[in-house]
């Protein structure tokens, strides 16, 4: 069992996981009540799957420039994804959507 | 692997293509186009290139996806009724889809490296490349200086098209510009300052977006990029700084006056070095008499014309984004 196969390794079960993570977002944001639990789901894939699947591919590139830009993209991700879903709520509390109420109209809605 | 992706990925763009037609919410649909783009933006990069799908990202789904988004505010979100020949519009579609279809079988093999593509001129592109401008990207070289009268012709398309812009704003009554008039002091409540996490993230960031801009301009003759995305990313910059801090702030870091002379001087610049290559002897275009040796200029040209690009890309990008802007706020 050389170290090239160990680093492998623990990039596809990082890139799986990562996928997994992926998954579970778009599924919250098909599946849940209102705004702000679909963007709490969404947000799994900004956070968990971004990091999981880029730490995957680092493994994979290897000590090379590579990484370097991926490391770049990951930061550049988990400043900036974070901010779009606070913008996004803010915008929608600035609509006039209510976390509590919204809830209630959708089931509503759904009925 | 990369055939089931490519599929995968066609696929969706379909299905986007679908939603998009279906929508009647506009704000929807323009969300949907940028999905559109960025599709297709990787469906270039699988096709190896990797210019093209920065510009579509950059351009696709970056700015344009704004410069809607700013047109949507002056007008409405929803689609006006369509009108009722439907079936008149079905059957044009669908004569104009066969014959599009029907041309498609006479294309070659995908990939196909008997194609008529592949044996024209782009072997000499190819070779030339290596020999006369001695860059490691190719499609620089062809865009820059083979196909130099192409690229001038596209810069001055972009060009008129922001005056068409500029034109069409400025021909209603409305608000002076309020660069014409600065402001005296930041108005409070203006673009997201009161929004402190944005704003944060967003100051933070501009100076990494405006170095990479700067990247993307001055790496395009080693890697993919070039003026035209540099252009963007400049723009998209901008246009952030704008969105956080307010029009006024923005007019004020960069006039209209300043744009408006980035727009034509970016221009000017290209075809001054194709006017310099005449007036040393040689062509309108050919870079080869900027210097000494023949490769050093043609490099020294690429360089000057690419800046050219990136220069009106980014003074017209901004100036529609601001013309847009300065409607809304009447």
């Amino acid at each position: 069992m050389t170290i090239d196969m160990l680093i492998d390794i623990g990039s596809w079960v990082l890139l799986s996981l990562g996928g997994f993570f992926v998954f579970v977002g778009g599924v919250g944001v098909l599946r849940m009540p209102n705004l702000y639990t679909r963007m709490h789901a969404a947000s799994v894939t900004d956070t968990m799957g971004a990091i999981l699947i880029i730490v995957g591919i680092m493994l994979q590139a290897g000590a090379s420039l590579a990484t370097v830009k991926l490391a770049a993209i990951l930061l550049f991700l988990l400043l900036t994804s974070p901010t779009a879903s606070n913008a996004l709520a803010s915008a929608a509390l600035l609509a006039g959507l209510r976390p509590s109420e919204s809830t209630a109209a959708d089931t509503e809605r759904h009925q | 692997m990369s055939v089931v992706f490519s599929v995968f990925m066609l696929t969706l763009l379909v299905i986007t293509t679908f939603a998009i037609v279906r929508t009647r919410h506009l704000f929807v649909a323009v969300v949907l186009t940028g999905i559109f783009s960025l599709l297709i933006a990787a469906i270039f990069f699988l096709l190896d290139a990797a210019d093209v799908a920065l510009t579509e990202a950059a351009i696709g789904a970056g700015i344009a996806t704004v410069l809607f988004l700013g047109a949507l505010a002056l007008t409405g979100e929803h689609e006006r009724g369509g009108s009722r020949n439907r079936l008149l519009s079905l059957a044009v579609v669908a004569v104009i889809a066969s014959i599009l279809i029907y041309a498609t079988f006479d294309n070659p093999r995908f990939g196909d490296p008997q194609a008529p593509v592949h044996q024209h001129v782009s072997p000499w592109y190819l070779d030339g490349t290596r020999e006369y401008i001695d860059i490691p990207n190719v499609v620089t070289a062809v865009l820059g200086s083979f196909r130099g009268y192409d690229t001038l012709g596209e810069v001055f398309v972009v060009f008129t098209a922001g005056i068409g812009v500029l034109f069409l704003f400025s021909a209603q009554p409305r608000r002076r510009r309020s660069s014409s008039q600065p402001a005296t002091g930041p108005i409070e409540g203006e673009g997201l300052r009161h929004y402190l996490i944005p704003r944060v993230v967003g100051r933070m960031l501009i100076p990494f977006i405006l170095l990479f801009g700067l990247y993307v301009q001055f790496h395009g003759e080693y890697g993919p990029g070039g003026g035209f995305q540099a252009g963007a990313i400049f723009a998209a910059a901008v246009i952030l700084y704008a969105l956080l801090e307010g029009e006024t702030r923005a007019l004020r870091a960069l006039p209209a006056s300043v744009l408006t002379g980035l727009m034509a001087g970016g221009a000017l610049l290209y075809s001054a070095v194709g006017v310099a290559g005449m007036l040393l002897g040689s062509h309108f275009l050919d870079y080869s008499v900027l210097a000494a040796d023949p490769v050093v200029g043609q490099q020294i040209g690429i360089v000057l014309i690419e800046a050219g690009v990136g220069i009106t890309v980014a003074g017209v990008l901004i100036s529609v984004f601001h013309a847009f802007a300065a409607r809304e706020s009447v």
